[in-house]
Formats: structure tokens, sequence, C-alpha cells
């Protein structure tokens, strides 16, 4: 029989002062398989760790029993002194009698009686445990990027600057995201796209990294280190190797679109380069809307192309990549102005989304950065800013604050009291929300200087009399109804995962919140990391954040996708489901059941078996099987048996 | 009845000229409240003096011009002394005084006022009397 050493720990007062834990120690010296047995202090400091040591030599144990806090917290303290006692890591066992006793208790008696029985099982457990070695796999050292605005921009170049390939898949024709679309950035008011193309410059140009762009990932197969990637590309009717940007196709095109750029404020072609530093620098094609698939009804453009660089037969192509990290960078989309009808979106052509307003404002925008209303081509003179239009109405609409609205409302107020001098910007706000670096600053800046009035109330509706748009609000500070003519409004909308993404996630299993947005690990402790081992997310993706946090994030996920490339192997618990092959009878249950793909009937031998990377040792199959053939090791059904005996027994 | 808002009505004449007087920026403020809270005479306002301010950035300034508050603010200088924003709001009450003051000239006419007043009134009050309001 093993001989097991029991470490019962006060936890201060935690654990001793509900717990008897002297008389614990006494009663417990005589039972089964107890060598050895004290109580200390704090077990977990470095004293009470030595003590745990010297009785491993002195007594030679062969397993240990810490009667301590939960395992969440000093699992890995423990199993790395029985590492450093030459012992398995795994023939220790933690007793919660904090947590699960002492916290939850205040009559000592019954608490001390339980810590007795908790002990107990864990001493039982502990007779039955094997040794076991964590199960390892290579790592392809490659890395994908799915979504080119600045999180996937950001995560790319840091993982390729630290030496590792990687692969940047992007579902529109150009990578640069919504950043790209934006004219300022707040609190500095430096030109978005100043700040954004030297970076797209340098992916384009760096040597380890390999860019798709008009390009989806249909499917992730693997597991973490060594996941295999399809990746479909759309046609490639125009060849980038020949095209020389000469611009002739797009003005013979007589396909007019809205511009998916310009936030349908302008129009574009139907082959065409969404904007001047589009990277790849290069035309695309938009099949949905070209008339020259079908030569007879149009073919000017490749009548026009001297390069000889557009061909129409072109078709869509499947590209597979093996790769060790996933970075998901999806990022968001406005929420649906549609969805709120009292503020005539639509049915008004001067009521206009705040993207629309940063098209506006650009100076590659459809009117070149000067401010004109989009009905007659006037200078507003009045604008009303409507926050919140739809972010912080559970009732109705987002349940959420969108993080970004407030700042990026007044910095559209001052560019446009930048260029108006004369011009009265008003916002309509609930709170002011502008916890970051210096945005506080710029909003008191604003306010005290700049003549923009804050009107603190939500907009109730907004309709048109003459040219003029009457929005009716409320000035919650003063308690009077406002009515304000407006030239032109603005609607501040919240933002939702992208529409992409909602697909994405279901194809690749990632899990998301009840909003959509990608779930982290552990919402403060591993923002960076999903649920799934190998995906990293980075920006909007997973919640909705400014600039700085994106790229902050970003830089995040890719020092943790770094720690995956840079390990040869890669190391998982062996606490894992196991299969008895003398008693599986092939029925195949546990495939259907496994919620992570990690078993697979053997079509020859017609037993299941167990891929011991994917496997995360949930137990779903154990319970499924109707033989009693799959076992999860170190908590086999023998294990849990004794287990309940000592339970059942209250002894 | 809505208060309609415009332009011109932001940052008029009068606020301009309140804004010269008491060499306050009422845009500062954020409405935090503290000059109210702390004021001892808040109760017997009809506008509190956050109110006050928030009329004057909303461009009301006749509303104030006609309140009770101006006239009850006893100048301890409570409410300059806390504000955030260094707005001192009793220069801005002493402002809106002046204003009122200057806009009613010859509203006392000294051969209205009964000999029983003349003789009940301290000389004080009717000096400053006839010094403010006779024009």
């Amino acid at each position: 029989m093993k001989k097991i050493g029991v470490f019962i720990c006060h936890c201060g007062i935690n654990i001793k002062d509900t717990v008897d834990v002297d008389r614990l120690t006494e009663e417990l010296a005589d039972y089964p398989g107890v060598a050895y047995i004290e109580n200390y202090m704090f077990m977990c400091s470095d004293p009470g760790q030595n003590h745990i040591k010297d009785a491993i030599h002195e007594r030679k144990l062969d397993g240990v029993v810490v009667a301590a806090c939960s395992p969440t917290l000093h699992e890995s303290t423990f199993q790395t002194v029985l590492k450093e006692s030459g012992l398995n890591e795994y023939q220790m066992e933690i007793a919660n009698i904090r947590e699960q006793c002492s916290w939850v208790h205040t009559d000592i008696e019954q608490a001390t009686h339980k810590a007795k029985l908790i002990i107990k099982t864990a001493i039982e457990k502990l007779k039955l445990n094997e040794s076991l070695y964590p199960v390892s796999a290579p790592v392809t050292k490659k890395a994908l990027v799915i979504g080119g605005g600045i999180a996937g921009i950001q995560a790319a170049l840091d993982i390729a600057d630290a030496g590792f390939q990687v692969i940047m898949v992007e579902k529109k024709p150009s990578i640069g995201g919504h950043m790209i679309q934006l004219s300022e950035t707040f609190p500095t008011l430096d030109c978005s796209q100043c700040i954004l193309t030297p970076k797209m410059v340098a992916l384009s140009k760096h040597k380890n990294i390999k860019l798709y762009v008009n390009s989806e990932v249909e499917s992730i197969d693997g597991y973490v280190g060594n996941f295999n990637v399809k990746i479909k590309q759309e046609a490639l009717y125009v060849d980038p190797a020949k095209c020389n940007l000469c611009d002739d196709c797009t003005e013979v095109c007589p396909v007019l679109v809205p511009s998916e750029q310009d936030e349908g404020l302008s129009w574009r072609k139907a082959i065409y380069i969404p904007f001047p530093q589009a990277i790849p620098a290069t035309y695309t094609l938009d099949v949905e809307n070209c008339l020259g698939l079908e030569p007879i009804a149009c073919g000017k453009c490749r009548e026009k192309c001297i390069a000889e660089a557009i061909n129409y037969d072109a078709t869509d192509t499947i590209i597979e990549e093996e790769v060790g990290a996933v970075i998901l960078a999806t990022g968001f989309d406005l929420y649906p102005v549609e969805n709120i009808p009292e503020y005539g979106y639509g049915k008004y052509p001067d009521v206009i989304t705040s993207l629309q307003f940063e098209r506006i404002l650009s100076a590659t925008g459809p009117t070149g950065g000067e401010i004109y209303r989009p009905s007659d081509g006037k200078v507003p003179k009045e604008i009303v800013f409507v926050q919140c239009s739809g972010s912080r109405d559970p009732e109705h609409h987002l349940s959420y604050c969108s993080k970004i609205c407030c700042m990026y409302t007044l910095k559209h107020a001052k560019l446009y009291k930048h260029k108006v001098h004369n011009g009265q910007p008003y916002i309509f706000y609930i709170d002011i929300r502008a916890g970051g670096k210096r945005y506080e600053e710029f909003v008191q800046q604003a306010v005290s200087e700049e003549g923009i009035l804050y009107i603190r109330g939500k907009v109730a509706k907004i309709y048109k009399e003459g040219d003029k748009m009457i929005v009716i609000g409320m000035d919650t500070l003063s308690n009077k109804k406002i009515e304000v003519k407006a030239d032109l409004v603005v609607l501040a909308m919240g933002i939702v995962p992208s529409e992409g993404s909602h697909d994405l996630v279901k194809r690749l299993k990632i899990n998301t919140d009840d909003k959509g947005f990608l779930s982290e690990a552990h919402p403060k402790l591993r923002p960076v990391e999903s649920l799934q081992a190998g995906f990293y997310l980075a920006g909007t993706s997973q919640g909705p954040r400014d600039i700085p946090d994106s790229v902050s994030q970003a830089s995040g996920a890719a020092a943790k996708a770094l720690i995956l490339l840079s390990s040869d192997k890669i190391y998982h618990s062996p606490i894992i489901a196991s299969v008895d092959e003398d008693l599986c009878s092939g029925c195949a249950i546990c495939v259907g059941t496994c919620p992570y793909g990690a078993r697979e009937l053997n079509e020859v031998s017609k037993v299941v078996e167990v891929n011991e990377i994917l496997c995360e040792g949930c137990g779903a199959c154990i319970s499924a099987c109707p033989s009693g053939a799959a076992q999860q090791k170190n908590l086999t059904d023998d294990q849990i048996d004794n287990m309940i005996k000592i339970i059942a027994s209250g002894k | 009845m809505s208060l309609k808002i415009t332009r011109e009505k932001i940052k008029n004449f009068l606020v301009d000229k309140i804004e010269e007087i008491s060499g306050q920026n009422v845009f500062d403020c954020y409405q935090c409240g503290i000059c109210s809270s702390g004021c001892p005479v808040t109760d017997y306002m009809d506008y509190s003096p956050n109110q006050v301010i928030r009329l004057l950035q909303l461009g009301s300034v006749d509303e104030i011009l006609n309140s009770k508050t101006i006239w009850i603010c006893s100048t301890c200088l409570q409410c300059s002394t806390r504000c955030p924003k260094g707005i001192e709001v009793a220069k801005v009450m002493e402002a809106l005084r002046t204003i009122n003051l200057r806009q009613r000239e010859g509203t006392l006419k000294p051969e209205d006022i009964k000999s029983k007043e003349l003789k009940d009134l301290p000389p004080i009050a009717l000096v400053s009397a006839f010094r403010k309001l006779t024009g």
C-alpha cells in the first residue's frame, strides 16, 4: 500500500477558526494508508513546502494529500513540491477544506467532521492514482490572422517581427478595416490614414507575412499548435501581377454601385480600387455587379486593359495552410440603423450615420473633406449629434455601452467647428464616458472653449419641416423639453460584431457571448485568449473598444500566440479520457458526445480511440459510455466509488 | 412648451455680457451640482445655482433675470470656493443682478415715495435705491 502523508493547513485563521486541525491530525493518524500527518499555519509558504519535502524524504512517502484551499489556487504549487522531491506530481491530491468547508460553516464540531470526510475521500482517491505525464505534441510555427483591420495588422506585424510566418486573411479587397475610413482620431486629432498606412505598407512588404484578400476562412481542423486551415479565395479576375494600376478599366466601366468605402455616399464602378492607398494595390472586379462575365453584354474593361490583366473566366480557389495559432480580429459593424425608425434614417437624406459623417470629414471622402449635407449640398449651420443611437437601450436595442461613441461624436463636433466656424453643434447624450488617457481633458476643452453644446437627454424623434430636421429631445439638467431645427443629424450608432463573424465562429466552433462578441477565457485574467486552445482574440471582435485598446490587445494576443509558437512542443494535462479496449463495443455513442472532436472510431479494430491533445477531460464520454469502457485517468469509476463510500458512511 | 434653441440664442448678447461682467466662462460648467449642494440658501431659491448656469448655457437669460434666486444669493462664496472647474458662481450672480438693474432703468420715482416710507426706511437703503433704480 502507498505510504501517504497528510498535510493540514490552517490558512492563518481561515481554516483553523472553524476546523479543529489538532483533533483532525490526531484522528486521521491511524487511518489506513496514512504514514505521516501534521498541521501547519501556511502550507503554501516556503517553510510549509519544506515540511512536505522533508517528510517525503524522511518518511519515504509515495503520495501526499494537502488539506487546504481550492486546487484552482495552489494545485500547481504543491505539484511542484512533489516534482522537486522526486515524486510524480499526480501523486498529490488537494482536499479543499476552506472554500468547501471552513468558509461556508460556523459550527466547529460539524465543520471538523466534514473536513475529516473530505480528507478521507482525497486519501481514497490518491490510493488508486497512477503516475501520469503531460501529453505532448509538436507545434507548427506559423500563425493565422483573420481580419485585416488595425487589430489584425498589429498582431500580424508583432508576430512577423518576432520571426514567425503569418498568414493574413481579409474578406474585403484591401486591408485597413474601419480605421482607414476614419478622418481623424481622438483625442489627438491626428489623421487616421496617416498613422495607419505606414503599418499597412509595412505589412505588405514584410517577408514573413502572406496576405490573402477577398478571402474567407472556410474551415480549421486539427488542434492547438497543429491546425489545418482551408481558405477560400475569390476568383482573381484582375491578375495583380499584370495590373499596372492605370485606372483605364474603371473609366470605361458602365456600372455604378454605392461605394462601401464611402458608406454609400458616393459611387464606385464594378471594377475598382477601393481607395488610393489600398493594400494590395490592385483592382477588384465586383462579380455581383459586373456585366462582363457575359461578354456579349459588356466586356469593355477587358478590351481596354493594355496589360491583359483581366480574365473573366477565373474561378474561386481553395488554399490550404498549416498553422499553430490563430488570431481572431474579425472587427465590428454598426448597429443596423433601420432598427430605429423614429430617427428617420433612410427617409431623410440629412439623417446620416456616424461612419457616413467620418467619410464627409475625410480628405479622401466624397466631399474631399468639405462639410456639405447630402440632400442639397449646403453647408450645415446647425448639426445635432445623437449619442447612444442603439446603445444602452436593453428594452429595444443593445443593452451595452458601445464605448467609442462619446469620444468619436465629440471629435466629429470639434472637426465640424474647425471647418465651419460659425456653425453650432449640439450633442444629445445620456452620460459622457471619457475614461481614457487625455479623454476627459479632450471633452472639457471642447465644452469650455469650442462652443459645443451638450444636452443631457435622449432624442425622442426627428422629422422634417421645410429644409430643416426638427429634433425633439430633453435636457434633464434644466428639466426642459428641447427642440432644435437642425440642418443635419448625425446618429452615433452603437457597434455590433461584424456580420461575417457570426458564420465564421459557428464554423470554427468558437465561443461567443450572448451579443455575439467572442468570449475570452477569463474576463480579467485571460482577456486575449479564447476558451478554445490556440485561438486568441484581438480588437472589437471581443467587445467594443477604441484604437489604442485594440492595438494593445492585439499586441497582447500576439504575445500569447508567440508563447505557443516559440515552444518546440505543447503540453497538455494528462487528466483525460482513456478507453479500455477490452470493454469497448465500438458503439461510438461517445464520438457524438465529445464536444472537442477528440474521439474517433477505428474502423479496423472497431474500438474508439482518444486524441489525447484534443481531449479536455470534460468527462462527457465517460458518462455516455454504456459499457464502462471510457474512463477518466485518475478519476476512474473505482476511485469515485471509494470516495462515495466514505461520504455515504458519514464516518 | 419646449425650449427652442438656435445658434443665435446660444451665446447670445446677454450671455456674452454676463461673461464679460463676471469674468467667468459659464460653458466650463459640467453640472456636478456642488455649488447648489454647498449653498446655504438653495432651499429658498426658485432656481438652484447650477440650474442658473445651465439656463445660461442654453441661452435662457430672461428666465433667470426674472428669478428670485439672484436676489436670494448672499454672495457667501461657498459656490465659488468649491467649484471644481474654478467658476466663480457668485460673480455670475452679481453679473445677473447688474444686468437686471441696468435693464430696469428708472423703475423708482422719488416723487412716488410716501412720506411715511421716507421716515421708516434707513437712509442707506434710500441712497442705494436712488443710485441704482432711478436711471
